[in-house]
């Protein structure tokens, strides 16, 4: 049995004009004991579907089901055994870190002790504030009260919606790690996030652009779907080197990643040649071009633009 | 050739009670010049932005904006700069071209003046024949787009961008570095703050702060070579690890 | 039962944390109270009067003399026409008037029958029926000094007429109708910010993903404010009796059971805000426009509901406060019993079930 089945399901909301498609009719599945990744920018309809899996929303059309149960039928056994961390920061600002988590678990039926082991570890590192206000710590310890909260009363699937939104780099890391402790319980595990580079510590990820899905595999999986040769380009003038790179009718794209500009050619044929020549023409200097493989933000892209 | 330092900070700090926010920094910003900002939650980033930005008086130290003084000076320091940030945006119940209105007017632009930047504008922006539409009905990244092009409506010495693109999609987000460079071409200083380390490689210059003080900077290359890392997340990551204090 | 607790414990830390509200929602009957209270006191000293005697004789002499000898009085004026009378008043150089008509000493001995007008200025209601009231006494007074014995039915009519307004309630009126005004807005606005700043907050959304059921969270968010509330009536009590000086007359014990009752009905409304207000802002307009103003207008203590339109009439009845307005004046004002009031007292039990009940079946169990 799949832990999670979503099938067709389509989700509008009123706009001033008609209606807005938020979910246009999107259908995966989630395998037990996976974390899978729900890549996307804000509007694509993330918090949408965590919403109406989590039986805080129901869709316009389509079906369903969390741990074998229909999210409508069913939403009280489905209310049972999940976890939920919304996008928003949600728990007491006003209550200590304590009240918390006593609180949730005392309203979903069970007591600290009972379930201590599975949070210990990262309850650990905010216990020294345990007295200390939720709404006085800071946003790398609101996250791991939050997740302690959301895992306390033993989940069998845990939804993050965007958990590691707004965080530096060095909490988001350890956001991780702390996720990939709770996969070896057993716990399976749906996160979304606008970061792609989040999207390689998945098992897989369903990448969503507007409500509907670009594409739904391993991150190993979406990075062979990209046919085409990518190309690594620099030299001293970048933004200059772009925008000659852009004028040329043969090049389908070309991104700036960070250092260097992404280049994919509408063919194949003598493109090394053909970016050489670019920078000659212009007098660029130090160019450096070289073949590498994509990564998944160049793959969205690709996507994004099919 | 020197060129032109448009923000130069000697020992500014700030302190809030016993705990200081900001400890010691000092650094230079030339004109035109990307300037990344990079730093953990807490680290500090905000609190130095606003002092920059004539919001906050420093406990002690000096900095000057455009040329003008933190402490004295600040009116004509917000004069001077553009700011934009994730969180701050437009008026959403406004058009398009009623908000271009309203900003230029605010920095005491003149109506023919403000007519001509409007057109400039919605061409640059590709969004000729929408200017009547509600901000409220634009994409994200439109609208980021948009209140880019508006903070710098005054062409301001320094724009301030505080985590201009967080939930935007990644090709927006290209096209929104586009912008950023090309004003940074007309001369506009560029001062941001992301958590995206890939654009902290699009920056000329990246500035690290752990702890309220500035750790390192220099240009993305130079701190890749230093650290022995192959992109800025590995730099940022040894930096940030260090860090003692946790929290805003 | 433990969940309920736990619920029912957030919710007072809530309250206790946030000492401003609280120290608000404590003293804030209180001063308005006293505010009310200053409005209608019934001490008059030394209100400037006229007298039109038309007659001039010994009986209206006597009885001037007796009104200018209280400290409640003071005769400024003379008046010889009923002009006379408009235009002082206009000139707002006296609140009252007596008029006395010819040969009232005739018609008193004779006829047994003498007439005394009394004009008043209710543009204060309030001083007017006090004054009113006590040259009444005052003639009262006169009348049995006539007759030692008792054997002479000598009466005087006091014709009363209320200038501007014709319709006035006594002043002890004011402090049930106070109290239950207070109470009502208090409660209710207690109440319906509680459920809409969870969903503003987004605590909503983790709360309903629990197993929690709708009606324990309505009832557990209710407690804490119903101990908030009981400060408030032991306050508003203490208050009339020894600020107002309006006695109990009634019994204690029912009054504290009634004003508990009216309690939870006004939480009820406040619950039943909060349940379909968007914002925290949103519920506090709804009930401060949806409640002040009923209140006031329908339930009988500032405007009498015998004189309303029919239509107006019906709906008075569907505003809690007019029947708590009648328990009060009953219990605390004229000292009845539980056989006097228990119809009213239904009718509230009945409305609070039905607004709980509907505030349960309207909470939302999703979003949006």
């Amino acid at each position: 049995m799949k832990t999670v089945t979503i099938e067709h399901i389509v989700k509008t909301y009123p706009a001033e004009h008609g209606t807005v498609e938020a979910l246009k009719g999107i259908s995966f599945e989630i395998d037990q004991g996976e974390v899978f990744g729900l890549i996307g920018p804000d509007g694509a309809g993330k918090t949408s579907l965590f919403r109406i899996l989590t039986t805080l929303l129901l869709a316009n059309s389509g079906n369903a089901t969390v741990n074998g149960f229909d999210v409508v039928k069913d939403y009280k056994s489905i209310r049972n055994c999940i976890g939920y961390m919304p996008g928003k920061f949600s728990l007491y600002q006003d209550l200590s870190v304590q009240e918390n988590l006593e609180f949730f678990a005392t309203i979903f039926n069970t007591s600290i002790r009972q379930n201590y082991g599975l949070i210990k570890e990262i309850y650990e590192q905010i216990e020294p504030f345990k007295t200390r206000k939720a709404g006085q710590l800071s946003g790398g310890m609101k996250q791991k009260l939050a997740l302690c909260c959301a895992l306390i009363h033993k989940p069998t699937v845990l939804f993050l919606d965007e958990p590691t939104t707004g965080v530096d780099a060095v909490s988001r890391r350890e956001f991780w790690e702390m996720l990939h402790r709770l996969k070896v319980q057993g716990i399976t595990i749906l996160v979304s996030t606008p970061y792609m580079d989040e999207a390689s510590l998945c098992d897989r990820v369903a990448l969503i652009q507007k409500g509907g899905l670009l594409s739904v595999n391993t991150p190993k999986g979406i990075i062979s779907e990209f046919k085409k040769t990518l190309w690594s380009v620099s030299a001293d003038d970048m933004f200059g080197f772009m925008k000659a790179i852009k004028k040329d009718p043969g090049v389908e794209s070309c991104y700036p990643f960070g250092q260097v500009h992404h280049v994919v050619f509408k063919t194949e044929e003598n493109s090394e040649a053909w970016l050489q020549q670019i920078a000659v023409q212009n007098n660029y200097n130090k160019a450096a071009i070289k073949v590498i493989e994509p990564n998944i933000e160049d793959c969205f892209m690709a996507l994004m633009q099919d | 050739m020197e060129k032109e330092n448009v923000i130069v900070t000697h020992e500014l700090t700030k302190r809030f009670g016993d705990f200081t926010a900001v400890d010691n920094v000092s650094f230079a910003v030339q004109k035109g010049e990307i300037f990344g900002f990079i730093g953990a939650n807490g680290a500090g980033k905000t609190t130095a932005m606003r002092m920059l930005c004539g919001l906050s008086l420093p406990s002690s130290g000096t900095a000057t904006v455009a040329g003008f003084d933190v402490y004295k000076q600040n009116e004509q320091i917000k004069k001077h700069i553009g700011y934009m940030s994730q969180k701050f945006s437009l008026y959403e119940d406004l058009t398009i071209r009623e908000n271009i209105r309203f900003y230029a007017g605010i920095y005491g632009l003149r109506d023919e003046r403000i007519r001509e930047k409007t057109d400039l504008l919605l061409q640059q922006l590709h969004m000729k024949g929408a200017e009547r539409t509600l901000v409220r009905a634009l994409p994200l990244g439109w609208k980021q787009k948009l209140a880019f092009s508006i903070a710098i409506v005054h062409d301001p010495a320094i724009v301030f961008l505080d985590e201009p693109t967080g939930g935007v999609d990644p090709i927006t987000r290209r096209e929104f570095w586009s912008l950023i460079y090309e004003a940074a071409g007309r001369g506009i200083t560029i001062f941001v703050t992301t958590h995206y380390m890939d654009e902290a490689e699009y920056c000329n210059r990246v500035s690290i702060m752990v702890d309220g003080r500035i750790d390192a900077l220099d240009s993305p290359a130079n701190l890749m070579q230093q650290y022995a890392s192959a992109s800025m997340d590995g730099v940022f990551l040894q930096l940030a690890r260090k860090a003692k204090r946790s929290g805003d | 039962m433990k969940q309920f607790l736990i619920f029912v414990k957030k919710e007072w830390l809530h309250i206790w944390r946030d000492r401003r509200t609280l120290f608000i929602l404590v003293f804030m009957p209180i001063i308005q109270i006293i505010l009310y209270g200053f409005a209608l006191t019934n001490e008059v000293k030394n209100a400037k009067i006229a007298v039109f005697d038309q007659s001039r004789d010994e009986a209206t002499r006597a009885i001037s003399t007796k009104i200018a000898a209280s400290q409640y009085f003071n005769i400024v004026k003379n008046l010889y026409s009923y002009q006379d009378i408009e235009a002082t008043f206009r000139k707002g150089q006296i609140r009252m008037a007596v008029v006395f008509p010819q040969g009232f000493r005739y018609d008193l001995l004779h006829s047994n029958h003498a007439q005394i007008q009394l004009i008043a200025d209710a543009t204060d209601p309030n001083t007017a029926n006090t004054l009113t009231n006590y040259a009444s006494a005052i003639i009262n007074d006169y009348q049995q000094t006539l007759r030692p014995t008792g054997s002479l039915p000598y009466t005087i009519n006091t014709q009363v007429r209320m200038l501007y307004n014709p319709e006035l309630k006594g002043a002890y009126n004011f402090v049930p109708g106070v109290m239950a005004l207070v109470l009502m807005l208090v409660c209710a606005m207690m109440t319906s910010i509680a459920i809409v700043k969870e969903k503003e907050m987004g605590t909503m959304e983790v709360i309903l993903v629990s197993p929690l059921k709708p009606f324990r969270i309505i009832i557990a968010k209710t407690i804490p404010y119903l101990l908030v509330s009981m400060v408030n009536i032991a306050s508003i009590l203490l208050l009339s009796v020894y600020a107002l000086r309006v006695p109990i007359a009634g019994n204690l014990g029912l009054l504290i059971a009634e004003s508990v009752l009216f309690t939870i009905t006004s939480l009820s409304v406040g619950i039943l805000i909060s349940n379909t207000a968007k914002t925290q802002q949103m519920a506090m307009f709804t009930s401060m426009m949806s409640l002040f103003l009923p209140t006031l207008l329908f339930s009988g203590f500032m405007f009498p509901i015998e004189n309303m339109p029919v239509p107006l009439q019906v709906i008075s009845n569907a505003v809690p406060a007019k029947w708590y307005f009648i328990i009060v004046k009953d219990v605390m004002i004229k000292g009845l019993g539980f056989t006097a009031v228990w119809r009213e007292t239904l009718i509230l039990i009945a409305m609070t079930a039905a607004l709980l009940g509907f505030s349960i079946y309207k909470f939302k169990i999703r979003l949006a």
